[in-house]
């Protein structure tokens, strides 16, 4: 039993969380799952409070689900992307937050293109602040529920060797991620093409490869990330044909991988690009349980932060 | 700080109370038709268990039983320090009609109580709920009573009373302590 909750304001990266933080998190993330299967999937919890989504970049599932946790925790849920705000209009993001801290809400959940805007706005607002991914910095409620699918899976997360594939450099999946299971006691190890992989990246304690079929013969947990190609300034890639002979992870490669090993994916998925539609229908993947226990990891973070009072 | 303890109950004591309380529920309830046992964890949850056991010896029938746990439903949600822990859910088959019995160990304020009860609801409608607990110490803030009374033991509001089940706790005993 892990007793210590969280005590933090703000949940803005996973380097700032404990180890003990994350178990709690995931403690009661698993507890929390099963309201979403009830057939009145709420729980009167956070009656009364009210909470921001303040989406400055496009999001399906992780604003879906953000919006979703809070009303199943009975939460009053707002959302807002900035192509019909203000910021159009030319209003600063702190001008927007301090306008938005004005009508008091309890929670302030951001996407923001520029890493450490949710650091910002937190030494700003009263309210707690979820970082919900900022620019290539963190997501860490991302990392949070791929610890959970992780873990619920292999019952462990101690000593497993995990592989993140992808464009390292541009994604905040991989940085939170390697933090989050670093701390957890996994073993991580990178692996793409030599342009996507950041200067510097053994310093955060991972392997690096450039080999995807020799990298995963030994992987518990194979994670692929999605080719952003709105990030994709400058020719990183010669083409993305050759990126997925080389880094898209198919059948062919998977063969040399244990047979009980098991692939995530934060979507949304390039089918065709860095995962094949054969493997990601596969039944080692399990990229609709993250999205389950996406819902269930927000609405732990909404207990623990909008819980307690100073 | 100074401290009284007394034992309220021991071993031979809480296996009697436990056997009376299955009788009391099978007798008020006329069988075992239609009952579902549902514990508050953690040792409400123990006691539900221990009560099917009994039952089970008594009618032989396996009574179905589970847990609610009733954290998502308090009160005091947003006046604590911080979040407790949330505990198991495992209600065992569709309420409606049914007859719930609820176990908690120690019935005082009646809040958990409340809570529990609306937790039931969110799940369905069962016929009705009957409340049975080890220790009832008085001090009720709502209106509410048990059916089934391990003991009935009035208390001051200095007083602990701790419930130690086997299960958990290695022993079983209730004891009252006193600081001052």
């Amino acid at each position: 039993m892990i007793d210590n909750a969280i005590k933090r304001k703000d949940l803005l990266g996973m380097d700032d969380l404990t180890v003990d933080e994350i178990e709690a998190v995931l403690e009661t993330a698993e507890k929390l799952k099963e309201v979403s299967q009830r057939d009145i999937k709420k729980v009167p919890t956070l009656r009364g409070k009210t909470i921001i989504n303040l989406f400055f970049e496009p999001s399906t599932r992780t604003r879906t689900s953000f919006e979703l946790a809070a009303k199943r925790m009975s939460a009053d849920a707002i959302n807002i992307s900035a192509s019909a705000s203000s910021v159009v209009k030319g209003e600063t993001l702190i001008d927007t937050a301090m306008n938005l801290e004005a009508m008091n809400p309890d929670a302030v959940v951001i996407r923001h293109p520029s890493p450490g805007a949710p650091h910002i706005i937190s030494r700003l607002l009263k309210s707690s602040v979820v970082n919900a991914g900022d620019g290539a910095h963190e997501h860490p409620t991302q990392a949070l529920l791929d610890l959970m699918t992780v873990k619920e899976k292999k019952k462990r997360l101690s000593g497993l060797q995990v592989v993140i594939v992808g464009d390292i450099t541009h994604s905040r999946v991989a940085r939170s991620n390697i933090i989050g299971f670093k701390k957890s006691g996994a073993k991580v190890r990178v692996v793409g093409a030599p342009t996507l992989i950041p200067y510097g990246i053994e310093n955060m304690g991972v392997q690096v490869s450039y080999d995807l079929k020799e990298s995963i013969k030994d992987a518990d947990v194979i994670m692929m990330l999605r080719i952003q190609r709105e990030r994709q300034e400058g020719a990183l890639l010669p083409s993305l044909r050759e990126y997925s002979i080389r880094y898209g992870l198919d059948m062919e490669k998977l063969e040399d991988a244990p047979k009980d090993v098991i692939i995530l994916h934060p979507g949304p998925l390039n089918r065709g690009v860095e995962i094949s539609p054969e493997v990601a229908d596969s039944p080692y993947s399990l990229i609709l349980n993250q999205v389950s226990n996406g819902l269930a990891v927000r609405m732990a973070i909404f207990y623990h932060l909008l819980g307690g009072k100073e | 700080m100074k401290e009284r303890k007394y034992v309220i109950l021991n071993e031979r004591d809480v296996k009697r109370t436990i056997t009376r309380l299955s009788h009391e529920i099978i007798e008020k309830n006329k069988g075992t038709d239609g009952i579902i046992l549902l514990g508050i964890p953690t040792r409400g949850r123990f006691l539900a268990k221990r009560v099917r056991d009994c039952i089970m010896e008594i009618e032989g029938v396996k009574v179905p039983t589970g847990a609610i746990d009733a954290t998502l439903y308090r009160d005091d949600i947003s006046r604590k320090d911080e979040q407790p822990p949330l505990k198991e859910m495992d209600i065992p088959e569709n309420i409606d009609d049914k007859k719930i019995i609820l176990f908690d160990d120690v019935l005082f304020t009646g809040r958990t109580i409340r809570a529990a009860m609306d937790v039931i609801m969110d799940f369905g409608r069962p016929m009705f709920i009957q409340l049975a607990v080890l220790v009832d110490r008085g001090h009720r803030e709502l209106p509410i009573k048990a059916d089934f009374i391990g003991k009935n033991l009035p208390t001051s509001l200095k007083e602990e009373v701790k419930v130690s089940l086997k299960e958990c706790d290695g022993k079983d005993e209730v004891v009252i302590r006193e600081t001052f």
